[in-house]
Formats: structure tokens, C-alpha cells, sequence
């Protein structure tokens, strides 16, 4: 029994080991458990800059960016990636970032650029839209719901599924939709009336698509309209395990809120040129065609061609509902509070 | 004394006063949070959900483990084994197969939440419990029906009296399981329900106000360390001596009436407990072509969902769960033993509160107190089996405490007698007794880790995945393939948690003691 302290302290010794290994060749990428790279890209970046990319997950976006944000100054990595624009003012009220500006931001269109001080850098757009189960409209002769206004008719009723705001980033996405929808005056009614039509609140992405939504494969859920993406019409098809011809869910594109995911370099970056040189790639070509089969995200590079599956299944909604990160970030708390009491008090 | 303290206040006490500290200086009073009515209104629901959890744990627990603890019949060992596997399975995985199950109305609510948690839980009672039900002598029973005590009356003048301490102990870990849950409370409690714990992370989070927070985890674990220094009073109080069995294992086959009291609750805790598990192996076998093993074969190759092929988080899974399990017993076995020998109440508590601290609160405080070297672990593979045996820790002593205590110090003073110094008398009377303690602790620890996840995902190497973290990513993404890959890793949780049982099971049956 005495030896034990002794393998205590060797234990320290060994975990204080496995730490820091800090030789300006490593460049760690802070992000959210959404994040995918596909290996040869990952390898590429890896060959060309003689960096190795070290990726650390911290939980959902806005748990990743909390992590951010307690170590603000003395951060875990070099480059964070996930915080988009509905936490952006969040981020950059926060202090986290480093301004820079990359030379590939020629080729990014200019309603991506969030911030005129470019301590953010946009690499990709995804919007966050009803989905609806088409086997099941078309098995009852129902067409259906175009937007949101249906959605509050008797003949909807019962039929949808939201996530949280509070808890769910898509539910966020969804309730801003709705405010950007209706404006400041309108929303709380719009809500209310979708509450006595027995909308059903779940508190996260996962739990509303792979267990509420009956468009999605394998579930037993029994709700044929759900709040995704843009892009799980062609995720069904890319993981559908057998050929499909036709995507077996929709998007209702007028309902579609656009989320831009942006990037920056972390204020105390132990490996900041190499920091750079990750954001560079991540808006390089071959990075950018890479995000859509990987995340399920469209990229911010014009002239990116998208893969066929895209092609044929996705819907990019060409005037997408949006509010400035400003309004969001003065606002984002208090419509947050106004909702709770609407919707679920 | 030294090892487990010095333990908990690097890994536990450290980060989580980190955190607290960082809420709690600077953010102005916090009177205001604690006496706040939507406050009261969550530690009440918290407090009476996690009473009636506990209660009704207990209630469907103690049949099950009066029949595993008490009767041959074929399977007994597997029955053993499979009542630990519900305890591992991620929440999201299980509250899925509740929504299906339950009839509707009833899926999301109250009766869901303790539905799940006695789901979840029962393993507690019934294994904690029944190891020490089948260590007490029979002839008790015996000689109680000799003097004319019908079934009942011996239930009530013997069994329970003796059962107090398993009793206490498996109470104490139900009430803090159900006290902090997480997962069952967000999906099957649904928006409307929030204890403690979900307020806690909701503040955290996603307003990201730790000042609110801070003081929230303050009231958390002040509550928990209420309900421990309760229960410690409990099972300090009626301690007992108890006699011991004489024969390995006391169980024989059922007579009369127990004979279709055996079959009736094993065919109900078979239902209870295999329907929901059913439905994942059912899911995972399902693939778009027909039934088949698609998805299983898939666990060996590539996927966008990970950084590296499935089948590399069940190796990760079994070394971090091998290595905690270790870890835990290093610190828990050290800690049930200066518990039993001297009675350092204080030490018991303190093992015990990591499960009452949040989750999230401690792996934020992680990220935080790990940051300068030399003690920068942030990406250390090694904080994922130290996190996982601060969960498992109180198991072993909660386990491991009890029995030791339990043994006959005259059995001890005989040995020193005879000549047998202090080490030889532990490894010839307290270790024997206390193997088949040291077995199911193993199995839990192991258990926990294999399962744990709130702190796992936190920290967690991206490419060092565990199970239930690589069953998560696959759940956040939409496609047949990756639902399926997920039910797939599922039915391998559950199958690498009932082998190993079944192994720790054996390995400390098989050793006979010196007795």
C-alpha cells in the first residue's frame, strides 16, 4: 500500500508527458463535432504546408464555442472553426480572435463577409429549412405546406417537429427565421397559433430527425414535417445504404434561414503562421469541393463545382431569410426568454 | 488516506473550483439565482423525481435480485451479466427505443423519466444488493422457519435487517444517478422538465451565463452532500456483523411457490428489460436491403462521421474502460478501506460527490484548470479514464466499504493471534471475503466507463473516440447508414458489457477464500 502515492505521482508525470508537444510543427483546429475532412484533403494540407493538423472536438457549436471562450488568451488551439453568424456577436464580443485577412478572399462572394475587420473568415453556408416526408403527403393525397403560413391551418396540425432554441442551433436558426419572417411585431402571434396546432418541441437535431420525423430511414417517428437542412435531402440519398432515385424527403425552400460558418485565429495562438495557412486552405479549392459530401454544407468559393448528388437533390433557396449578427446578437437572449414563456410555460 | 484525497482534489476538486471560480467572482451576488422561484421549482422537481426513481428502482430491483442472490436456474450467470447492460447504453440511444415503446400520450413526461431511470438503475439494486443477499448465511432462514415464522415475517425479521447496508448503499447511488440525470430528462422529460443538472447546462452553455450557473452547481452539490451525510448516518447506524455462508455460493434450486414466484419475475424484468434493447439489435440488423449485417461491416471502413474507422473506438473504449476500472480501483479499494478501517465518514462523502457535480460544469473545469504546464492536459488521452473513474471511484467504495465492514473483526484478531501479520491478514481474511465485492465493482467500473459520456465527449481526443461518443456523431448526422452504424455500435456496447461482466463474474466466483 505504501507504494501507491509514488504511482500516483508517476502518473501525473506520465499524463504531463502526453501534453504539450509544441515544436511550431502542429497546428490544432478547435471545432464542433460536425466537422469532417475527408483524408486525402487532410493529407494534402498536411503534405503542402509540412504541418500536421491536430483536430480537437469540443461538443456541439455552442459548446465548442464556450470552450473558446473560457480560454480566451490561452487558448487549446490555433484556429477555431464553427461559430456562425447567429453566436457570431457572442464570439466577437468576447474577444477571440485575431484580425486576418486572407488573399482567397478574392474569390468569396461578399454577402459571406460577416466582419469588416476580418477577424472572422466564412467557409461555408448552410441553411437550416423545413423538411418534409414525401412518401408520407403522398400516401394521403395532401399536398404539402408551402410555407409558413400553413403551417398554423387546421390541416397541419399535429404534423411538426421544432428543436429548442434554447438547446438546438437549427432550432435557433428556425425561431430567427420565423422573426425575420414576421418582424418584431408578428412572430409571438405566428408562434402561438403553431402552439394550439400541437407543434412538439424536442430539445435537439438528433432527437426531432432520427426519432420524430418519419421521413427519416429507420424511424418510427409519426411527424411528416421536421426542421433540418438544405442538405439532408441529399444526405438521404448519399446515406441511404442502396441506390435512390429520388430523394425520399423535400425542402420547403421559402422557409430556409441562411447560417454562415466562419473561421478565426485564436488570440494567443501558439502556431500563428501556421494558423494562417490553415485558414488559406481551408478556402482553397480543393477544401471548399470537399465540404459538401464531408459536412453536408455548401461552399463560400464561387466556381466550386458541387457533386452530383447536390446537384440532383439539393436545394439552394436563392433568397434565403436572413438577419445581420448585429440584430441577432442585441436581440438572440431576449427573443430566446420571450419564446420559452410562448411556447412551452 | 493519502492516495484517493490527493486524487480527488487534482482531478475533481482542482477544475471544479476552477469553474466556480470563474462564475463566481466577478459575476456579482448569486443570492438572487438560488431563492429565485423558477430555482425552487427545479430543485423541487429534481428532489421528488429522484425520490420516487429511487423508490420504485427499489421496488422492481429487489424481486429480481431475491431471485438472482437465492435460486439455481439455468442462465443465472447471463441473467447476472445482461441486467448491467441497460446501465451503459447512451441515453439518446435508449430514450429512442422509449418513445417507440411507450403507448402515446405516455412518451414524453413524468412516467417516461421514471420509466427510464428505473430502466437504467435497476442494475444497481439488483447487483449490489443480490451479491450480498447470496453471501448471507441460509440457515438464518432456516432457523427461522423452525421457530414458526411464515414467509413474511421471516422477510421482515431477517432479511431486510441484514439487507440494510446494500440497502443504503444502492439507494444513495440510485438517488444521485437519477438526482443528476441528464439525457432521459432533455428527451424524454422534453422541454417543459429541467432539474438542476439540464438548468445547469442550459445557463452554461447555451447562455452562457456562469455566474448562474456557478451557483446552481453550488445548490447541487450542497444537496447531494445533504443526501450523503443522510445516508451515511443510515448505514453507519445499522451496520451490521453479518454471518457469512459457508459454501461459495448459497443458491439452490426454488421449491413450490418460489418456483412460479421465480418464473413470474424473470419473465416480467425480462420484458421490462429486453424489449427496449430488442428493438436496437432489431435496428441494427434492418438494412435497406433486408435484413442482414450491412451495418456491422461498415465498422471497419472509413466514414465522414469520424476521423478514423469505427471499429477503432471499441479498442479505445475497452483500453480507456481497462485502464479506469484500474484507476478506480486504486482509489476507491484504498478509500473503502480506511472507510471500513476507520471509519473516515468524511472520505466516504467525498469520494461520492463527483457524482453529484455536473458533468459539464466539471469538464469546462477541466478545460480550464488543465492549461499550463506542467499539468497542460488538455489533449492528454489520459484525462478520459481519469474523468470515467471519478464516476466509477464511488462504486467500488460504496460496494467495497459495506462488505469489509460487514466482516467479523474477531475473524482478523484470530489470524494476528496465530501469528499472521497486518499485510497477511488482509490478504488471508479481508481480501477472500471481500472478492466477490471487489468482482462486482470491477464489472460497474468497468461498466460506467465503457458507458460514461456527459464527461467523455468533453475531452475526448477527436481521434481517440469512445463508443458512445462515436454512436453520437453518428446519431448528428441524417441517412439510413449512419442510424444504422449507430444501432450497430449500440448492440457492441451492449455485447462487450455482458461478456465482460460475465468474465469479472467468474474470475471471482471461481477463487474459493481460505474460510
Amino acid at each position: 500500500m505504501r507504494r501507491l502515492p509514488l504511482a500516483l505521482v508517476g502518473l501525473c508525470l506520465a499524463l504531463a508527458g502526453c501534453g504539450g508537444d509544441d515544436d511550431g510543427r502542429e497546428v490544432v483546429l478547435l471545432t464542433h463535432d460536425s466537422f469532417a475532412i475527408s483524408k486525402p484533403v487532410l493529407r494534402a494540407f498536411e503534405r503542402e504546408t509540412g504541418l500536421t493538423l491536430r483536430i480537437l472536438q469540443g461538443g456541439d457549436a455552442g459548446e465548442a464555442l464556450n470552450r473558446a471562450q473560457l480560454t480566451v488568451g490561452n487558448p487549446e488551439g490555433d484556429v477555431f472553426f464553427g461559430v456562425d453568424n447567429n453566436l457570431l456577436s457572442r464570439a466577437l464580443d468576447g474577444d477571440l480572435f485575431e484580425a486576418y485577412a486572407s488573399p482567397e478572399l478574392e474569390r468569396v462572394n461578399e454577402s459571406y463577409l460577416l466582419d469588416e475587420q476580418h477577424r472572422v473568415t466564412p467557409i461555408d453556408h448552410g441553411e437550416v429549412c423545413l423538411n418534409i416526408d414525401r412518401g408520407w403527403f403522398a400516401s394521403r393525397g395532401l399536398d404539402p405546406p408551402r410555407g409558413f403560413d400553413d403551417l398554423v391551418t387546421s390541416r397541419y396540425r399535429r404534423l411538426l417537429v421544432v428543436q429548442n432554441p434554447a438547446t438546438s442551433t437549427p432550432g435557433l436558426a428556425f425561431l430567427l427565421a420565423t422573426i425575420a419572417q414576421y418582424g418584431e411585431d408578428g412572430w409571438a402571434s405566428w408562434w402561438r397559433r403553431l402552439r394550439e396546432n400541437d407543434v412538439l418541441v424536442v430539445d435537439g437535431w438528433e432527437e426531432a430527425y432520427t426519432a420524430r420525423f418519419s421521413g427519416a430511414s429507420g424511424s418510427r417517428g409519426d411527424r411528416p414535417i421536421v426542421v433540418s437542412y438544405a442538405s439532408s435531402p441529399p444526405a438521404e440519398v448519399v446515406f441511404a445504404g442502396r441506390p435512390l432515385e429520388e430523394a425520399p424527403t423535400a425542402v420547403v425552400a421559402s422557409t430556409c434561414f441562411r447560417q454562415v460558418e466562419l473561421a478565426g485565429i485564436l488570440r494567443g495562438a501558439r502556431n500563428e503562421e501556421g494558423a494562417r495557412k490553415l485558414i488559406d486552405f481551408m478556402l482553397s479549392p480543393a477544401f471548399q469541393a470537399d465540404v459538401p459530401l464531408s459536412m453536408f454544407v455548401f461552399p463560400v468559393r464561387e466556381g466550386v463545382r458541387l457533386p452530383p448528388e447536390f446537384e440532383r437533390f439539393a436545394v439552394v433557396p436563392a433568397r434565403p431569410l436572413e438577419l445581420s449578427p448585429q440584430v441577432i446578437g442585441a436581440n438572440r437572449d431576449r427573443w430566446i426568454r420571450e419564446w420559452t414563456e410562448i411556447v412551452l410555460r | 488516506m493519502a492516495v484517493p484525497a490527493a486524487f480527488l482534489a487534482l482531478f475533481f476538486a482542482f477544475p471544479f473550483a476552477a469553474i466556480l471560480e470563474r462564475g463566481l467572482v466577478g459575476g456579482g451576488p448569486t443570492f438572487d439565482v438560488l431563492t429565485s422561484e423558477s430555482t425552487l421549482r427545479i430543485l423541487w422537481f429534481t428532489l421528488w423525481q429522484a425520490g420516487a426513481s429511487t423508490a420504485l428502482t427499489l421496488l422492481l430491483g429487489l424481486p429480481l435480485a431475491w431471485v438472482i442472490a437465492r435460486f439455481e436456474f439455468p442462465g443465472r450467470s447471463l441473467v447476472r451479466a445482461l441486467v448491467l447492460v441497460p446501465f451503459v447504453l447512451p441515453t439518446v440511444v435508449v430514450a429512442s427505443a422509449f418513445l417507440a415503446l411507450l403507448p402515446e400520450g405516455l412518451e414524453r413526461g413524468v412516467v417516461a423519466i421514471l420509466a427510464a431511470h428505473v430502466f437504467f438503475n435497476v442494475a444497481v439494486v439488483v447487483r449490489i444488493v443480490g451479491s450480498w443477499w447470496g453471501r448471507l448465511d441460509p440457515r438464518l432462514w432456516e432457523a427461522a422457519a423452525t421457530l414458526g415464522a411464515g414467509p413474511a415475517q421471516r422477510l421482515r425479521a431477517v432479511t431486510l435487517p441484514l439487507l440494510r447496508p446494500p440497502l443504503a448503499a444502492a439507494s444513495a447511488l440510485v438517488f444521485l444517478f437519477s438526482f443528476t440525470s441528464f439525457g432521459v430528462i432533455l428527451i424524454l422529460g422534453g422541454p417543459r422538465y429541467a432539474t438542476l443538472e439540464t438548468e445547469i447546462y442550459t445557463q452554461a452553455v447555451r447562455l452562457f451565463d456562469l455566474r448562474a450557473a456557478a451557483a446552481l452547481s453550488l445548490l447541487q452539490l450542497g444537496s447531494v452532500a445533504i443526501v450523503l451525510a443522510v445516508a451515511g448516518a443510515i448505514e453507519r447506524r445499522f451496520g451490521v456483523v453479518v454471518p457469512v455462508a459457508r459454501e461459495r455460493d448459497v443458491a439452490r434450486p426454488p421449491r413450490g411457490w418460489e418456483r412460479a414466484a421465480l418464473v413470474t419475475v424473470l419473465l416480467l424484468s425480462g420484458i421490462a428489460l429486453a424489449l427496449p434493447l430488442t428493438a436496437l439489435v432489431e435496428r441494427s440488423l434492418a438494412t435497406p436491403n433486408g435484413y442482414g449485417l450491412a451495418f456491422y461491416r461498415m465498422l471497419g471502413k472509413e466514414t465522414p462521421a469520424l476521423l478514423v474507422p469505427p471499429w477503432h473506438a471499441v479498442l479505445n473504449s475497452l483500453a480507456f474502460a481497462a485502464a479506469a476500472t484500474v484507476l478506480a480501483h486504486l482509489v476507491g479499494g484504498s478509500a473503502a478501506v480506511a472507510v471500513a478501517r476507520r471509519r473516515a465518514g468524511w472520505l466516504d462523502a467525498l469520494v461520492m460527490l463527483p457524482l453529484g457535480a455536473s458533468a459539464v460544469m466539471l469538464g469546462l473545469g477541466f478545460v480550464l484548470a488543465f492549461d499550463d504546464p506542467p499539468l497542460d492536459l488538455r489533449a492528454s488521452p489520459w484525462l478520459v479514464p481519469v474523468a470515467q473513474s471519478l464516476v466509477a471511484a464511488p462504486f467500488v467504495v460504496r460496494i467495497v466499504a459495506p462488505t469489509l465492514r460487514s466482516i467479523d473483526n474477531r475473524l482478523r484478531e484470530a489470524a494476528a493471534v496465530l501469528g499472521a501479520s497486518p499485510a497477511r491478514v488482509w490478504r488471508e481474511v479481508d481480501l477472500p471475503l471481500a472478492l466477490r465485492a471487489v468482482g462486482v465493482a470491477a464489472g460497474f467500473a468497468f461498466a460506467i466507463s465503457l458507458g460514461e459520456f456527459g464527461a467523455t465527449v468533453f475531452i475526448a481526443r477527436s481521434d481517440w473516440p469512445t463508443v458512445p461518443v462515436a454512436i453520437f456523431r453518428f446519431l448528428g448526422r441524417p441517412g439510413a447508414v449512419n442510424a444504422g452504424q449507430a444501432a450497430a455500435l449500440g448492440v457492441v456496447l451492449m455485447v462487450l458489457t455482458a461478456v465482460t461482466v460475465l468474465l469479472a463474474d467468474r474470475v471471482t466466483t471461481v477463487r474459493r477464500g481460505t474460510l
